[in-house]
């Protein structure tokens, strides 16, 4: 009977680390970002492109960076989310446009609304590469410092929002410069 | 009818094949066969993100594309092996690394199997020392199996 505790205890230790690896998302990849600085970046603005827009520029404040593009389809979902958010003041979002055109973005951002403060535009997606991007929409909360304090992949939700990035947003607009 | 008949779609299919095998290679020139070398070994090293599974020099996706331009970019500029891979890894973690790195995180990784394989022929000894411990077998036992043996047959 002993013989058989040994295999056994080895089967159930398999059979829980298992079931622990399948609720694991491979989607999901940890970003190296958190906690670090934000990648530096100078790109001119979608509706002004003689005006040009840097890191530099958007210290001291808590802000959030949303990767967006019009060829992106669960952007299109996002972007109530986004309003949504926008509508509470509580921080600015900044759009990156990536790999996208002008015309096209432009004419998305009408159809749709435009809840950002000014948006990106990183046509050849060297920024995007820059900030890790791999999967628009993808959506970034910056700390005062410009401190990466938070990291999306995927469209955010309304859920997503109340549960996790209003929380961190009223955190870091309470912490001191 | 001659068999050309039947043979030539197929040729023609073929030929098709291979036509889009290629097309993923982009046409990147470089002035040093070492580089152009180590372009093709580190897109084979680089797991792209969005098709994961997948290098980013077999991946058609628009941002194996982008990270290959950026690799081919960085080589042609002279920066080694080590440069571009931790340009990588700074942006993308070291998910993209298909050959995880040496460090305090992937320790267990790379020393996991030997602890395992360690562990294996200690209990392998263990058991081989033990069966040969056994008390043979005595006389009358020997005996009695013989007598069985032979009944059987």
């Amino acid at each position: 009977m002993k013989g058989y505790l040994i295999p056994l205890a080895v089967f159930i230790v398999l059979v829980i680390l298992l079931a622990a690896g399948l609720k694991n998302d491979p989607k999901y990849i940890p970003s190296p970002f958190i906690g670090k600085p934000a990648p530096d970046f100078e790109l001119p603005l979608l509706h002004q492109p003689q005006q040009q827009l840097k890191k530099a520029d958007l210290m001291g404040q808590v802000w959030l960076l949303n990767v967006w593009a019009s060829w992106c389809v669960s952007c299109r979902a996002e972007h109530e989310v986004v309003k949504r958010l926008v509508g509470m003041n509580i921080a600015p979002v900044y759009g990156l446009n990536y790999k996208d055109n002008p015309d096209d973005a432009k004419g998305w951002l009408n159809a749709l609304g435009n809840p950002y403060k000014a948006s990106l535009m990183d046509i050849k997606g060297d920024v995007g590469i820059d900030w890790g991007v791999y999967g628009v929409p993808e959506t970034f909360v910056m700390d005062k410092k410009g401190i990466v304090r938070y990291k999306q992949v995927g469209p955010l939700t309304n859920a997503i929002v109340d549960e996790k990035i209003l929380p961190l947003l009223k955190t870091l607009n309470a912490e001191v410069n | 009818m001659s068999l050309k008949i039947f043979l030539m779609p197929l040729v023609l299919l073929l030929s098709m094949v291979s036509l889009s095998s290629q097309a993923t290679i982009d046409a990147y020139q470089f002035d040093d066969p070492e580089k152009e070398a180590l372009y093709k070994k580190l897109v084979k090293e680089l797991r792209c993100t969005v098709c994961q599974n997948q290098d980013i020099g077999d991946s058609n996706s628009g941002l194996a594309q982008d990270l290959r331009r950026k690799t081919y970019e960085m080589i042609s500029a002279g920066k080694d092996e080590d440069y571009v891979l931790d340009y990588m890894s700074d942006r993308y973690g070291d998910f993209v690394l298909y050959r995880p790195r040496l460090q305090t995180n992937t320790i267990l990784l790379w020393v996991g199997p030997f602890i395992i394989l360690i562990v294996a022929v200690f209990f392998l000894l263990k058991f081989i020392r033990r069966s040969e411990e056994e008390a043979p077998l005595s006389e009358a036992d020997r005996a009695a199996a013989e007598q069985l043996l032979e009944r059987d047959e």
